[in-house]
This record gives C-alpha cells, structure tokens and sequence, in this order.
C-alpha cells in the first residue's frame, strides 16, 4: 500500500491522505488532476472497481466535496479519493469512460446536487424527480421543511416533542 | 383547456403522444392526436344508487368479493403476500389478487406515496371501474409518518383520492389489514362506501390538487 502512495505522491499532487473507516485509504487531489490518476489506478495498479460515487455540500467553506471509491478485488483494498469544486456553477470531468455506470452516478448527483458532468450519457434526464423545478434537493440551502409545509397539505395537529424536556417530565414530574 | 395550459402540457408529453402524421400503406397521410384518438375524453359520472332492497342486495354483492390490485406502493406492500398465505387467508373473506387494474375493485395503497409513484397510482385508479375503494395502510398515508418533511412523499392521501378506510400501524399487521377489510365490508353494506362517485362529484377539486405537485403532467386529464 506504501508503495503506490509513494507512487502517487510522486506523480499528482495528493495531500490530506489519511485513514478511513475498514482500512480504506482517503487522500484528496486537485479536480484536473483526478481522471489521469484514477486512469493510472485502474490500468497500472488493479484498482478495477468504482464502488460508489458521492457527493457533499460545504456549504460554509461554498464547496463540493466528491468522493470516489475504487476497489481492488486482487488486495481487497478500497481507496478513497477527494474532489473539491466550487459550489457556484459546480462542473466535472465525466468519468463514464472508464465506468460506465458511473453515468447513472453523475445523472443522480446532477439532480440531487445540481453538477454538472458534461459529456455524460443521460445526464439531463430526470432520474427519481419528475418536473422538478426548484433547487436541487440535496443542496443544504433547500429547506425541505418549508418545501413540504408549502406543497404537500401537512394535517393539522401534530405534535412534536423535545425528548430531553419530555422524559424530564414524564420521569420527575415534581422537579 | 387554454392554449398556454396546452403548451405547457406538450412541453412534457412523449413523443409517441404528441400529434404527428403517419404514411399509410397507399401513401395517404393520416393525421394521428394520440391523446383524443387513443383515450375517451368523457369525464366520470356519479351513478345514483338503486332504491331500496336491490342496492341492498348488490352491496352484499360486492362486499363479499373484493378484488384487490397487486400494487405494493411502499414498505407495506411486504405485509399483503403474507395475506395471502394458508396463515391468515384472505381468500376465506372473499379477498383475491388480481393483476390489472381492470379487473380489480380495491385499490390499497400500501405505505409512502413519491410523486412519481402517485402519477402511476391515479393512473391505476382512473383505470379501474366502478365501484371502486381505496385502504391506506399506515401513518404515512394519513399524515406522512416519518416522511412527513421530505420534499418528494405526499402528507395526505386523501387529498388526491378519495380514501374508504384507513388502517394505522406502522406497517399494520396482517391480522390489522383484515380487520380493515371487515371494516370495509360493514362500510359498502351499509351503502356508505361512495368514493367512486365522490371522486367524480368533485373532479375538480381533485385534479387540481394533483396537478400542483405532478408538474410534468403528461398524460390525459382523466385515464379511462
């Protein structure tokens, strides 16, 4: 394993590499860096497997963070690598040349998240949503709460508790 | 229909259901409307009961065969196989599957409705004949459950259908959707069961409930 981190360091520039949970190894590398390093991975080193493709919003620091988990059937070995773009106008290399069902992947974070991949197959088509036509669900600034109360006729009467306050009461009702 | 509602409409529709021109076998052109031509425009029709002892009789009828759609909508869809297992039999209350909506006299929509899902639902629904019911299993049904601030699952139900019974639980049980059908049964004696004339009473009202969430409404406004 040291070897090709030794390997990588050499190559792109990776920094933040660290251990994740199960022994995967996390590092993180520039985004115009990313798909010549993940080409290198699965054709040199037998990282043959995109397991999972994901992303996260920052919304404080106005970032995306992808991640991109590749698996090495021969050492069993996942490694982890992290993509940080910009929040406004996100964009990314599409990988669906190497995977080809990270297409479906790309297609639901265009949805969800609202980056674009250019270049992937189907990207545009609607994947769970159907004439969605608010904000990217996923993004942290959509208030699902207040999407819901508006669209969806909430039942009146419902009650909802603050479980510290609640017990409080249920179990020292004196105090 | 106006024709900004019209645009909107095509905006959406398939291919296959936009109005086109098809070449016949001796080179005449046939002007296809997919939508007028394939579907019946007529609107339902509320169907007075009979008088007295024969609507009396026909509710018997149709209280002791209640065929239900084999549509499983969410996680309770689990507990309806087992309904029909020798363990809790539904057979014995005069309960079938069927596998098309054409055949089939009870809609149960088993646990959270998506948006999606709902489209395919009112669909099913438009499709089947009268007397139809409808029994909601679950929290989510009533009031969302634990979905109840998501931005894709409906709160309420009986917004969008006219809902016969619901059934709490989270999922119910079998022995609880049983229970629930006997209820049904009491409710279509007794002559109460109208949701099928309901829903075609206040259409309006209905349609327009669903047309606020479904945005990309790309089928005819009413399914037959």
């Amino acid at each position: 394993m040291k070897e090709i981190i030794d390997h990588l360091k050499k190559r792109f520039p990776v920094y933040e590499i660290g251990e994740g949970p199960n022994g995967v190894i996390l590092m993180s590398v520039e985004a115009a860096k990313l798909v010549p390093m993940l080409t290198s991975l699965k054709t040199n080193h037998g990282y043959g497997i995109l397991v999972i493709l994901s992303a996260v919003d920052w919304l404080e620091d106005c970032k995306f963070q992808l991640t991109y988990i590749i698996n090495n059937p021969d050492e069993k070995r996942d490694l982890g690598i992290r993509v940080f773009i910009k929040r406004e106008d996100a964009e990314m290399e599409s990988i669906h040349s190497l995977w080809e069902h990270a297409a479906t992947f790309q297609r639901e974070i265009k949805e969800m998240f609202g980056i674009n991949f250019p270049g992937s197959p189907r990207v545009d088509e609607p994947f769970l949503l159907e004439g969605w036509d608010n904000l990217p669900p996923m993004r942290r600034d959509f208030d699902t709460k207040q999407y819901s109360e508006d669209t969806y006729f909430p039942r009146p009467g419902r009650e909802t508790n603050d479980p510290a306050e609640y017990m409080k009461q249920k179990l020292y009702p004196d105090e | 229909m106006s024709d900004k509602q019209q645009n909107q409409e095509d905006k959406f529709l398939a291919p296959e259901n936009r109005k086109h021109t098809v070449i016949g076998p001796e080179g005449e052109e046939i002007h296809v409307d997919p939508l007028n031509d394939y579907f019946c425009q007529d609107l339902p029709k509320v169907e007075a009961p009979y008088k007295g002892i024969l609507e009396k009789f026909l509710n018997w009828a149709r209280a002791e065969s209640l065929w239900v759609l084999a549509f499983g909508t969410g996680c309770g869809s689990i507990e309806l196989p087992p309904l029909f297992s020798p363990r809790f039999d539904a057979y014995r209350f005069g309960v079938a599957m069927r596998p098309t909506p054409r055949q089939s006299g009870v809609l149960i929509i088993s646990g959270y409705l998506s948006v999606k899902t709902l489209k395919r639902v009112i669909r099913s629904y438009e499709q089947m004949q009268n007397p139809k019911y409808v029994i909601a299993l679950g929290s989510c049904t009533i009031n969302g459950g634990m979905y109840w601030d998501s931005y894709n699952t409906i709160n309420r139900l009986d917004q969008y259908l006219p809902v016969d019974i619901y059934i709490a639980g989270y999922m119910p049980r079998p022995e609880s959707i049983l229970s629930g059908f006997n209820k049904l049964k009491e409710r279509i004696k007794n002559g109460d069961a109208e949701g099928a004339n309901d829903y075609a009473e206040k259409l309006d009202w209905y349609k327009a409930n669903q047309k606020k969430i479904i945005k990309d409404w790309n089928m005819p406004s009413y399914n037959w």
